[in-house]
């Protein structure tokens, strides 16, 4: 049964004599079903519950930073917690509490955690800086000043103190029952709020001004939702530490964001990607021993980011560039097609056609990618020294698109004013888009120009 | 109507202190010693304006002139350093239902996940209130406000697909939804195509026709006379104000403009074009 030991390797350099000596075992099939199915220990379970929920959370509510623009004013928020948690520590110390209580420090990191948002509020407003800048003292100033109370805690309190460190790079392993279900609590009340305030935050976050003078209070709504991302870092510093844990509220929205342009759909999407991460991260750190379930969490996430990024079929990379490449055909196919039907059923010299790559300044690789898109709408009969020779298919369309666009051009000219959100030079045909009597004036219009329109 | 040129509130003779002129109750808007400043340096100064009702009245001023600064005040999303906005003799917190708004289109980022129709139902969530969905009435609503602005078969369309011109109507159409009695526009005709440029003409028209009071923040001095009732010439303070007839002039537009030549032979082809178009 593989039992969770998540270490702070780079504080706590482990016993190896030396980094080639790796005895990472891997894990058999039945241990991998085990861990994922929750039945390898209580305490492995818990870990991944815990840390399942955290993500829940946390892809639910980063939504709404993200939205806000307010992202990174969680980062500054989860270091901004350092100073509070080893005062707070300090001051359980002196009060003759026991100091490691998980509740206290929790509470001293939330508390310093609101003072470095009010910071960051009163930098922006009282003086000349941005927010960006206003977020980079904060966050840089108060991780010092922990830092600083941390050594000092560690050099001079009691062997009470160890563990405190936890807290920068997280250890879930340390999760227990109770936790899971703070998770859970947390998860709900976060799901419940977005569920109420949906349409109020959506309003706050897509136009601040129109949500002020319509009357709604943008600064309440504004504290509610950064009340929820003061939570959720706090929440996940036990489970991921203070330095990742904004990776866990920033990476599933933007991740989901290239999966859907509704909000809904996008704060569910956010939420299972959250999820998701907490929970296949968690499983591969108790199978893999002593890599830190933290920034395995993180990783993981950041492997759905990457998958989102480039796979997702609306706003994704190759899928924006293969729409791209598409339309880039069409035209292309397009010009070939007109060049076509000037030649008057001819095929077209490859020097033309050639002439034609020139003067479109079209790159090496779109002649035979050309090919292939005219072959297979069925356009083109054969390429022979002679040239390229278009079906009839191919001719017809050639012809239509010749017209097409003389139309197009003419009635540009004839009602400049209105025309350009009409003008539409991918459709089939014009009749799709303008009356048949207004193709009539246009035709008319072409023919007294002398200019030749073809059928249609 | 009648044209008043401001240049100086009027002072009582014997306690020197300006008076407070009466607003009616009529009256849908009215502006008394407004005074606005950011970072020291005031922006809008001893602004008084009284809007006459059921009118189309234009805003028009150089670049700088505190045009946007004036209607943001009058809703207060800036702070004014001093002066009082009434609306139909009542303070804004009792009025703004009946209040509605057009934001300048580059004030918001576009590529959010909302369709053109979800931005017009936002036009509604007061009077859908706190916590609650928005139903299918509202929905129909906005769905009508977006066919006033001939934007129906985009309805479902996200709102970054849509061009500069159409989301500027979604703007208009969300105006449309807060079923007000007071509109403020700011630059709804900034950058936008002529098709987009005529819907908002007939949307403005239609709001006079039914009762209502548009105050655009303009920057076409050439459209003002035909689009406008009712002119605010706005220099930092009032310049004057009145019927277009009577107040939109050279001599006014040469003390609002002062001496940016460009500006100032623009304006005044304006109104030579203007003049002789109106026969």
């Amino acid at each position: 049964m593989p039992e969770f030991s998540a270490h702070l390797g780079a504080l706590h350099p482990h016993r190896h004599a030396s980094i080639t000596d790796v005895t990472d075992e891997l894990p058999t099939l039945t241990e991998i079903l085990e861990t994922l199915t929750f039945r390898a220990g209580f305490n492995t379970n818990m870990v991944i519950l815990g840390t399942t929920l955290l993500g829940l959370a946390a892809g639910v509510v980063g939504v709404f930073a993200l939205l806000r623009k307010r992202s990174l004013v969680a980062d500054a928020i989860s270091h901004a917690t350092l100073p509070g948690i080893c005062i707070a520590f300090l001051a359980a110390v002196v009060l003759g509490y026991e100091g490691r209580s998980i509740l206290i420090l929790l509470v001293g990191a939330t508390l310093s955690g609101i003072v470095g948002v009010l910071c960051i509020h009163a930098i922006v407003r009282f003086t000349r800086l941005h927010e960006d800048a206003a977020i980079g003292i904060v966050l840089s100033v108060f991780f010092g000043a922990g830092v600083v109370l941390l050594t000092y805690i560690q050099k001079n309190a009691s062997a009470g103190s160890a563990g405190l460190d936890q807290f920068i790079m997280g250890q879930a392993a340390t999760m227990v029952s109770a936790d899971a279900i703070v998770m859970a609590s947390i998860a709900g009340v976060c799901m419940l709020l977005v569920v109420l305030l949906l349409k109020e935050f959506s309003l706050v976050c897509f136009n601040e001004s129109f949500a002020r003078a319509t009357g709604w209070p943008v600064s309440l709504l504004d504290l509610i939702m950064m009340a929820l991302v003061i939570l959720v870092t706090v929440a996940g510093l036990q489970a991921v530490g203070l330095i990742l844990v904004v990776a866990m509220l920033i990476l599933p929205p933007v991740s989901a964001r290239f999966w859907t342009d509704r909000l809904w759909l996008l704060v569910l999407l956010s939420g299972f990607i959250g999820a998701s991460s907490g929970y296949l991260g968690s499983s591969v750190s108790a199978l893999l021993p002593r890599k830190p379930a933290g920034a395995v969490i993180v990783l993981t996430a950041g492997v759905l980011f990457v998958i989102s990024m480039l796979g997702a079929p609306a706003r994704g990379v190759l899928a924006t560039l293969v729409r791209r490449l598409i339309l880039n055909m069409r035209i292309a196919s397009e010009h070939l097609l007109e060049a076509a039907y000037e030649q008057q059923g001819r095929p077209i010299p490859v020097d033309q056609v050639r002439g034609l790559a020139r003067l479109r300044a079209w790159p090496l690789w779109t002649l035979p990618l050309l090919k292939l898109t005219l072959n297979r709408k069925g356009y083109l009969a054969s390429v022979t020294t002679e040239g390229w020779r278009l079906t009839p298919a191919g001719l017809e369309r050639g012809a239509q698109v010749s017209r097409n666009h003389k139309l197009w051009e003419q009635y540009l000219v004839s009602y400049a004013d209105i025309a350009p959100s009409h003008v539409d030079w991918s459709v089939d045909q014009v009749e799709h888009v303008l009356t048949p009597e207004l193709v009539a004036e246009l035709e008319h219009k072409l023919t007294m120009h002398g200019i030749e329109v073809g059928a249609s | 109507m009648s044209a008043a040129v401001h240049s100086r509130p009027r002072r009582r003779q014997d306690t020197g202190v300006t008076a407070r002129p009466e607003h009616s109750k009529e009256s849908p808007l009215a502006v008394h010693a407004m005074t606005v400043a950011y970072n020291k340096k005031p922006v809008l100064w001893d602004v008084d304006y009284d809007a006459p009702p059921k009118q189309l009245i234009s805003i028009v001023g150089p670049n700088g002139a505190g045009k946007s600064t004036f209607i943001k005040a009058c809703l207060g999303l800036v702070p004014s350093a001093s002066g009082q906005v009434e609306f139909w003799g009542d303070v804004y917190k009792r009025s703004r239902h009946r209040i509605g708004y057009v934001p300048q289109r580059e004030s918001v980022d576009w590529d959010f996940p909302v369709s053109a129709l979800d931005v017009v139902c936002m036009g509604r969530y007061r009077k859908i209130g706190w916590c609650r969905p928005v139903t299918r009435k509202h929905k129909r609503a906005a769905m009508e406000c977006l066919e006033r602005v001939g934007m129906a078969s985009l309805a479902k369309r996200q709102i970054s697909q849509l061009s500069g011109g159409q989301q500027q109507r979604v703007f208009l159409a969300r105006a449309l939804a807060q079923e007000s009695d007071l509109y403020f526009m700011d630059e709804p005709f900034a950058g936008v195509d002529a098709a987009t440029e005529r819907a908002i003409v007939d949307v403005l028209r239609e709001l006079r026709a039914s009762g209502k009071t548009v105050i655009v923040v303009h920057h076409d001095l050439q459209t003002v006379r035909e689009y406008f009732d009712h002119v605010i010439l706005l220099n930092m303070r009032v310049v004057a104000s009145g019927d277009v007839a009577t107040v939109f002039t050279e001599e006014n537009l040469q003390r609002t403009y002062g001496g940016r030549l460009t500006l100032l032979s623009e304006a005044s082809e304006a109104i030579a074009q203007a003049a002789s178009g109106r026969r």
